[in-house]
């Protein structure tokens, strides 16, 4: 068992989970991530580690509400305890000295990236922080990693921020700019990752994306999180979760991604009739 | 086929006093070996196909006190027991089966538990008809050995139905840390070996719940998880404390262990990522390994969605390739979860399947289709990306390949389409390489597995050991439980001899 030190909502969907883990918190590093289970029922979900911090023992995680496991989560409240929490899995992310680095992240993304850019800022790199967000209300975490980037930038649709347009097309303008970026690294929704990688590829920018497909074990045993990559087989646990953006088989992730759409639902019903009766 | 091994001298002396003792030659004489040859093998009962093949519970019943006294009297007592030798653990099996004769249970159990840690466990899933049944003496003579592993299964669950689970003397405390990484077969056999030598074990596992492939793989219906659990609790009896949740190389590397005070290590960590058949389309939706299959099934407990959270697919149309013991369940699975079709597609012919003959025979009972001497060469996705269909080429055996079985050469012209919505691949798995991946001085194989000496099972760093599917590549519990046994013996001897320093 593992005690919650704290589960707060930072906006809407979107929730910070603490959790004291000494062992873990010892062994963290920037990109990799830790398994959650809510209860006995859930799932194994994977959470990208958002900050740790050591003498405390806590790892931080942030996650969107999207099936039962994570709304499950999203009830627990500090003092409280989930049964599985496991870390830190993957590879960490190549941390050296690039030179500008430009961390792309939305959603969950968006605390995922600042232990990179942390990280890299440390290393001496010069760090473009780029968010995207549908409306500014939306924006999560704007001190902590403006605290780490040289320059700061927002994508929100009502743009109340620096910028109206999606990631990848901010991204274009910035490289047309003539700014020169030696490193993207793009964590967040499938799609944005994905329309990263498609953005700087013309440009032949080095770009690293955190792949989310689906786990179960997330210790190298199942198989189930399986990526094409180059035309072959990598298993995203184990090999990864950071690849080359360029070369990731996106189609195939998308379509792996949504295998249990139809499952997902029916459990939020089931869940919710039990739990919530009207 | 059983691997004959020679029986060590000490084994062999213990054999000869068991077998020279007054009420063994008695009990010898009161059946003469002729009319105990007449007796036929005891059937195992078993529920009906139409029955078991529609839920999660044990196919096999087990022995009643009757007929595990009958297929007791099948043994002869020889005086050069055949089935010994086909035993990876050395059981004394003429003793235990010859206790169950004379209606001592107790006594029976606490043979096999000198030697097995795990015997309820093992009377279900081991393959004794290429072990100790293949190689008993009877089985020469009449076609059929005494079923070991029935009557090893009917001891030790009465042990635990009685609820008094015999712990054996416990040597004094060592002061000793050993560290068994991996909580299944090899881990918990090494656990519980260590911990009667007096040492304190730590298991580190790094699923939520132990048993290695023992919970995640093998099914309910083969091997119940409250059998899987009183076993893990009989270790904890023996004062092993079990750390699940705990990734060794990630949460601590064996580096960092080592400074926490551990002096002696075992590394059990099985088998790892899944093989597959690198054919055009293996990725679609629908398309399982067998570890992910069985682990959504087993270990999260699919079968109970939505009242568990994690779902699995309810294939109508299941194709399972392979034909091991892991295809078996795999295929014996999908039926349970309402499967039409259910078909093993294994591209050499029935003889050559590596299964326990006893699954085939279920698995036949319960409807499953065999597709032999078929392989399929790529998967068709429909227009949601899901696999609805898939290539199959037909096989002829050919010469034997280095594995001395006959070796499967396609039939050109033979390609025809099956229309499948699920697949399982159960082709087997490499090592999991999350050891050799943290631990840099630690030598390892062309395919990741970890290398040992294999009179020791002593690995390339002094003090670290390792045994089953990680330096085998993917075998059997009862070969992972062999080479742990080998293992223990060596750690407790390296732990001795450093005290002395």
């Amino acid at each position: 068992m593992a005690k919650i030190l704290r589960r707060e909502r930072l906006v809407p969907n979107i929730h910070l989970i603490e959790v004291h883990a000494p062992d873990i918190a010892q062994k963290s590093k920037p990109g990799q991530f830790v398994i959650i289970m809510p209860d006995e029922k859930g799932e194994r979900i994977p959470l990208t580690i958002a900050d740790w911090d050591k003498e405390k023992g806590s790892v931080t995680s942030i996650f969107m509400v999207v099936g039962t496991s994570t709304h499950k989560l999203s009830l627990f409240e500090a003092g409280s305890e989930v049964p599985v929490f496991v870390g830190p899995l993957g590879k960490p992310s190549e941390i050296k000295k690039y030179g500008t680095v430009l961390l792309a992240g939305g959603c969950f993304g968006i605390a995922a990236i600042y232990p990179v850019a942390r990280a890299l800022k440390e290393e001496g790199n010069k760090i473009i922080t780029l968010l995207d967000v549908k409306a500014n209300y939306l924006l999560y975490w704007e001190e902590k990693l403006r605290a780490v980037s040289d320059q700061f930038l927002v994508s929100a649709r009502d743009s109340y921020y620096s910028c109206k347009d999606y990631i990848p097309k901010t991204l274009q303008n910035i490289i047309k700019k003539g700014s020169k970026i030696h490193k993207v690294i793009s964590i967040g929704c499938t799609y944005l990752m994905y329309t990263c990688s498609e953005a700087t590829k013309p440009h032949g920018i080095e770009t690293s994306v955190s792949l989310n497909p689906i786990m179960v074990d997330g210790t190298g045993m199942c198989g189930a999180c399986r990526v094409t990559v180059d035309g072959r087989t990598k298993f995203a646990c184990v090999d990864g979760p950071d690849f080359n953006g360029h070369l990731v088989d996106w189609e195939e992730l998308f379509s792996r991604r949504k295998s249990y759409f139809d499952d997902e639902i029916q459990s939020l019903c089931h869940w919710e009739k039990n739990n919530f009766p009207r | 086929m059983a691997e004959k091994k020679k029986i060590p001298s000490e084994l062999k002396e213990m054999l000869r006093v068991g077998f020279n003792k007054e009420w063994r030659k008695e009990l010898r004489k009161s059946i003469p070996a002729k009319e105990r040859m007449k007796i036929s093998s005891q059937k195992m009962p078993e529920r009906g196909p139409e029955e078991r093949n529609k839920d999660f519970n044990e196919v096999n019943i087990g022995l009643d006190a009757k007929l595990a006294k009958k297929e007791a009297q099948r043994c002869l007592d020889c005086a050069n027991p055949g089935c010994v030798m086909g035993c990876p653990v050395g059981i004394d099996i003429p003793t235990f089966i010859k206790l169950i004769e004379i209606g001592d249970y107790v006594q029976s159990v606490r043979k096999i538990r000198e030697t097995n840690s795990l015997p309820a466990i093992c009377g279900r899933v081991c393959p004794q008809e290429v072990q100790c049944e293949e190689t008993c003496n009877i089985k020469k003579a009449k076609g059929e050995g005494v079923k070991i592993g029935n009557l090893e299964r009917f001891v030790s669950d009465y042990e635990s139905l009685k609820g008094d689970v015999y712990i054996p003397p416990i040597q004094p405390a060592t002061g000793k840390k050993v560290a068994v990484i991996g909580a299944g077969p090899a881990g918990l056999t090494v656990a519980g070996e260590m911990a009667r030598n007096g040492h304190k074990v730590t298991i580190f596992e790094a699923l939520h719940i132990s048993g290695g492939v023992l919970v995640y793989g093998i099914p309910e219906f083969r091997l119940p998880k409250s059998i899987l659990r009183s076993e893990v609790g009989y270790l904890e009896k023996l004062g092993v404390e079990l750390r699940e949740n705990f990734v060794v190389g990630l949460t601590a590397t064996i580096e960092d262990l080592k400074n926490d005070g551990y002096e002696a290590f075992f590394i059990g960590t099985g088998a790892g990522l899944p093989n597959f058949m690198r054919i055009p389309g293996e990725n679609l939706v629908g398309i399982y390994s067998a570890n992910e299959y069985l682990t959504r099934v087993n270990l999260m407990k699919a079968y109970e969605f939505p009242d568990y959270d994690t779902p699995v697919f309810l294939g109508k149309r299941v194709a399972v390739m392979g034909g091991g013991n892991v295809a078996m369940d795999s295929v014996r699975t999908a039926k349970r979860l309402g499967a039409e079709l259910a078909a093993i597609i294994y591209r050499r012919s029935r003889v050559e399947m590596p299964a326990r003959v006893e699954e085939v025979h279920h698995g036949e009972e319960e409807g499953i289709e065999f597709h032999f001497l078929t392989t399929p060469i790529r998967y068709i996705a429909d227009e949601k990306g899901r696999v609805k269909a898939m290539e199959c080429l037909r096989m002829k055996l050919g010469e034997p390949d280095s594995s001395g079985r006959r070796r499967p050469v396609p039939i050109e012209g033979s390609e025809f389409i099956m229309e499948v919505n699920m697949v399982v691949v159960a082709i087997g798995q490499s090592p999991n390489p999350l050891i050799a991946q943290t631990t840099p001085q630690l030598n390892v194989g062309k395919w990741g597995n970890v290398e040992v000496d294999w009179d020791t099972m002593a690995t390339s760093i002094e003090g670290v050991y390792a045994g089953g599917d990680i330096i085998r590549g993917g075998a059997t519990v009862i070969l992972a439980m062999g080479d742990a046994r080998i293992a223990a013996a060596e750690m407790h001897k390296f732990l001795n001899t450093r005290k002395k320093k």
